[in-house]
């Protein structure tokens, strides 16, 4: 079989299965649910995923350990996974090549001539990498202060790391130069910390799933294309799905796909930085693709197909190489080879970077998280409307784990796990907060899914017990997203004198954290004058009311005296008078004159925060339903020890 | 110029052209006249929607009829209940199609005595099928997510493993209903799309404190046929359970008295919230079956406006008595 078609079953068979990871993330035990599927498993592949969290939290994840067989592959084959693997890179494979179905060769080889704009992926990398490294300089920087041993070895062990990735990266053989501009940075951070306490100064964001392919394809997949192609089919959700600015997933995603038809694989070439890690990783691969000596006559057909756009007529471009294999096949002279031995015609091993931009873009990205962080939004100016799943850790530990992935927003089966906005600042765009309007009802007591479908952890995976305060956790209470407060300007009892208490009965704990103030309210334009009685009706003077109105078991009547106790229930009403309950007839009947209140029984929902776990249920269910008149905030959530509302009490 | 534009232009060619215009503009000429629309849109909240009603389900010769078993083994009792009526035989005949409305309101786990028990509801669909129904629908449109609810509740496999089908609420399902003499519920989407095909309908309600209206039983039960944002019709609790009861006239209700759910209710949460009141009602007169329940919850009648209502409206008696119901020790 040709090596081409092996490569094609294997992108199909990728492509296939990533597919089936995201139909099948619904909760459940069906044949078409989650069952034990691994659908987190792309993402744990990815190793700009276990890089990210290694910079931010110094830890690598449970299943993202899958990260090293990638890097091991890597390292000695070159970009694989790009040109067999990637999902997002199949589709661009198959959308660049319809894209140029028909067009001359000639035509094909300008679209896959390399331009130097493909250096830009490198940099959009530093950006991101550098972002996340902000705590592990300021643990270096600490240890520094701290004057201890450890920091000497830290030093030697960033010059080395750093070093061997300028190296890597071959600021364009001006690598003695580079190390000097290593070092000078090293030099900066040290000597800023002796002057200045650094730790407000630095912090440490992920932003990598912004741009990472894995996480764009899942979110783009699970988020946009699956909600819109099951809205008629419903075999994948029990209804619409529904997910708060989608539109901006779906733009960003039909922008890369459609990239393809200007120049193929444009997001793989120009923008992606996980195709920029592995062109940096493959820096010593032991295969590459190259010439042979001899025969080239300079047709450039190699170059008709190429997908990389790694000129392979010439001094090939290694770090640009997907290994899509056509250049091998396309030759008709059989002078291209994917072999140990390097290229007669010389190569490129390194991208293509300057000085300036590799310092530029690294600063910038130093800078960034501080600069994002400024806003307070993961400090005193937190959001209350940022409302995190059950189990998620506090804001700035959060952000160092979120790659935006969307899987809790998939599998979460009531549709509250909605990707942010700006709710959550820069940095929390398209992380996950839980919206109780959009979804089929709140957060469901007995369900900890989406901490246990988290690649990352940044939504821990508790289990049940923990989430309701049981068993071990008797003593820690159960978890809190944030707490209910009743709109009493909105709410229909508090307001405007009607019953309701939906939110009351809907709350889902035990016992509920809505309980009720029952009081009588006298009706508006309520007080009459009686102007005949019997033992079960009364008429009223100039009275006019709406028939039936008052018979809604809800109505009292209030002679003078009564009290809560004594008031009769109103049973029917006419326009001019009541009748009451056979249970309790008037007794003395009130004379013609006697002064006469017609009441509402009302029960006024109010909050124990003390049991309120912010599900949502009952802001789900207000019927007042634009603006609820009940609604959750992260008030009192637990993930925060500086959110809480009540005051500790420690128990002996 | 002119000249050889003119003389460019055949004779021929020029009808040709001619026809051609000609037709768009008639073309467009008609479309603009069966499009036209002088008054303007009406507003989509003024249209009457096209209104379903539900059918009888009732059996005439046997109305009134009353059984209450006491016991604390939920599928004797129901046995014994039936048993004094001529058992299942007698309310389901050979190739019925049959629909058991469960109370599935919240996903907690049976135990918790929120929801249908699925082990009676299990023997109810046994039952029906062994007298010979051809199928059996299990259905309700729950407050919490439907599908964790009749998982999470057991109500889904067991109804499964009994031989059920169990309709899960989705929007196609639904249709604009009114209630005949109703108030409230008019051009109100109810799960409609259940009953059709369907001949007998069986109301399996569990006994529970309902916080706003006082009990909930298998009256109140019938809530889980409306969608659309039901909620408002809280601010009327009592009227729409007594029309609720006038929309499904149903063939047999049964209120599972065996553990009560006393307070905290309707969703409870705790076993503290649960009473063993070892009692099971199988009526055709939901109202003397509510007005029972009522007892066992140590409510009257007068604090329960809706069994008076439901019994004025004439849906049944809330006076049991005088059905000289069965009472029956069970196993």
């Amino acid at each position: 079989m040709r090596i081409v078609t092996v490569r094609r079953i294997s992108q199909a068979f990728f492509f296939v299965l990533f597919m089936w990871f995201c139909v099948v993330s619904s909760l459940g035990t069906g044949w078409m649910q989650l069952r034990g599927w691994p659908v987190s498993w792309f993402l744990e592949l990815d190793p700009l995923n276990a890089l990210g969290t290694i910079l931010t939290t110094g830890t690598l994840y449970s299943g993202l350990v899958w990260a090293l067989a990638t890097v091991a592959l890597t390292v000695l084959l070159g970009r694989f996974f790009c040109g067999w693997v990637c999902p997002f890179g199949a589709i661009h494979h198959f959308v660049g090549f319809a894209g140029r179905r028909g067009k001359g060769v000639s035509a094909k080889i300008a679209g896959n001539r390399y331009r130097s704009g493909q250096s830009v992926k490198y940099y959009i990398l530093f950006v991101l990498l550098a972002g996340a490294s902000g705590s592990l300089a300021a643990s270096a920087i600490r240890a520094a202060l701290g004057g201890r041993i450890g920091f000497w070895i830290l030093v030697g062990a960033a010059v080395a790391i750093g070093v061997a990735a300028a190296a890597a990266a071959g600021t364009a053989g001006k690598a003695r130069k580079a190390r000097g501009v290593v070092l000078i940075l090293l030099g900066a951070w040290v000597a800023v910390a002796f002057f200045f306490s650094v730790d407000r100064m630095i912090a440490a964001s992920l932003q990598t799933g912004l741009l990472d392919p894995i996480p764009l394809v899942y979110r783009s997949v699970n988020l946009f294309l699956l909600p819109l192609a099951d809205s008629t089919a419903q075999r994948v959700f029990a209804g619409q799905r529904y997910y708060d600015g989608a539109w901006a997933i779906g733009a960003l995603f039909l922008a890369a796909v459609l990239l393809n038809l200007i120049i193929p694989r444009f997001y793989c070439r120009f923008v992606c930085p996980l195709g920029a890690l592995f062109g940096v990783l493959g820096r010593y691969a032991l295969w590459r693709i190259g010439r042979r000596d001899g025969e080239c006559v300079q047709c450039l057909v190699c170059e008709a197909h190429c997908e990389g756009a790694c000129e392979p007529s010439g001094s090939v471009r290694i770090p640009e190489c997907v290994l899509c294999m056509n250049c091998l096949h396309d030759c008709g002279h059989d002078s291209i080879a994917y072999r140990t031995a390097p290229s007669e015609a010389g190569e490129v091993a390194a991208p293509d970077l300057t000085r300036r931009g590799v310092v530029v873009t690294l600063a910038s990205g130093v800078v960034a998280a501080p600069m994002m962080r400024l806003g307070g939004i993961a400090a005193r100016n937190w959001n209350p409307e940022v409302i995190r799943p059950p189990g998620a850790l506090a804001e700035s530990e959060f952000l160092t784990r979120c790659i935006k992935c969307g899987q809790c927003m998939r599998v979460c089966p009531t549709n509250i796990i909605h990707p942010a906005g700006f709710e959550a600042g820069m940095e929390g765009v398209w992380t996950p907060i839980l919206n109780y309007r959009v979804g089929t009802s709140g957060c469901q007591l007995n369900c900890v899914a989406c901490g246990h479908i988290c690649p990352t952890a940044a939504i821990r995976p508790i289990s049940l017990d923990e989430k309701l305060g049981r068993n071990a956790y008797v003593g820690a209470g159960r978890i809190r997203m944030g707490t209910a407060f009743v709109d009493r300007g909105r709410c229909l009892p508090w307001a405007m004198d009607r019953p309701c208490i939906v939110c009351q009965e809907t709350c889902p704990v035990s016992p509920k954290a809505i309980f009720v103030r029952k009081v009588y309210s006298t009706v508006h334009g309520g007080a009459f004058r009686v102007k005949k009685a019997d033992a079960l009706t009364v008429e009223l003077l100039e009275a006019d009311l709406q028939p039936g109105r008052l018979a809604t078991g809800d109505y009292f009547v209030k002679l003078p005296g009564d009290t809560e106790e004594t008031l009769r229930r109103i049973s029917e009403n006419t326009r001019t008078g009541v009748a009451v309950g056979a249970d309790k007839p008037f007794a003395p009947i009130p004379p013609p004159g006697t002064p006469l209140e017609l009441q509402v029984r009302l029960q006024l929902p109010q909050i124990d925060p003390e049991r309120c776990t912010g599900c949502g249920v009952c802001e789900h269910e207000c019927p007042v339903s634009g603006r609820r008149a009940i609604r959750v905030t992260a008030e009192n959530e637990s993930r925060e020890r500086n959110h809480s509302l009540l005051l500790r009490r420690t128990s002996k | 110029m002119n000249a050889s534009d003119e003389k460019g232009l055949s004779r021929r060619e020029f009808f040709i052209r001619a026809a051609k215009a000609g037709a768009c503009i008639a073309a467009a000429g008609y479309l603009g006249y069966r499009l036209y629309d002088p008054t303007g849109p009406v507003g989509s909240g003024r249209i009457e929607p096209a209104s379903v009603v539900l059918p009888d389900f009732s059996i005439p010769e046997l109305r009134g009829k009353m059984a209450i078993a006491t016991g604390s083994d939920r599928i004797k009792s129901i046995n014994a209940a039936l048993k004094p009526l001529g058992g299942m035989e007698t309310f389901i005949k050979k190739g019925d199609r049959v629909l058991i409305k469960v109370n599935a309101v919240i996903a907690s786990p049976a135990s918790l005595s929120a929801t249908t028990h699925p082990g009676l509801l299990a023997e109810v669909v046994r039952l029906c099928l062994q007298a010979g129904a051809s199928s059996a629908i299990v259905t309700d449109n729950p407050i919490n997510d439907p599908e964790s609810c009749f998982a999470l509740t057991g109500i889904g496999p067991a109804a499964r493993s009994a031989g059920a089908s169990v309709i899960l609420p989705r929007e196609g399902l639904f249709r604009f209903g009114s209630v005949p003499g109703g108030a409230l519920i008019k051009d109100w989407p109810l799960l409609y799309a259940p009953f059709e095909g369907v001949n007998k309908v069986i109301g399996l309600a569990p006994l529970k404190d309902h916080h706003r209206s006082g009990a909930s039983m298998t009256m109140k039960n019938w809530y889980g046929l409306l969608g659309g944002r039901r909620n408002v019709f809280h601010q009327d609790i009592h009227n729409i359970i007594k029309e609720l009861a006038m929309m499904v006239r149903p063939t047999l209700v049964i209120l599972d008295g065996t553990t009560a759910m006393m307070t905290n209710g309707p969703t409870g949460g705790s076993l503290s919230d649960l009473k063993q009141t070892d009692t099971m009602i199988v009526s055709t007169d939901q109202v003397a079956a509510d007005a029972f329940g009522a007892t066992l919850l140590g409510r009257t009648v007068y604090d329960l406006p809706f069994i008076l209502k439901a019994q004025e409206a004439g849906v049944g008696t809330a006076d049991y008595e005088s059905l000289d119901p069965a009472r029956v020790q069970a196993g």
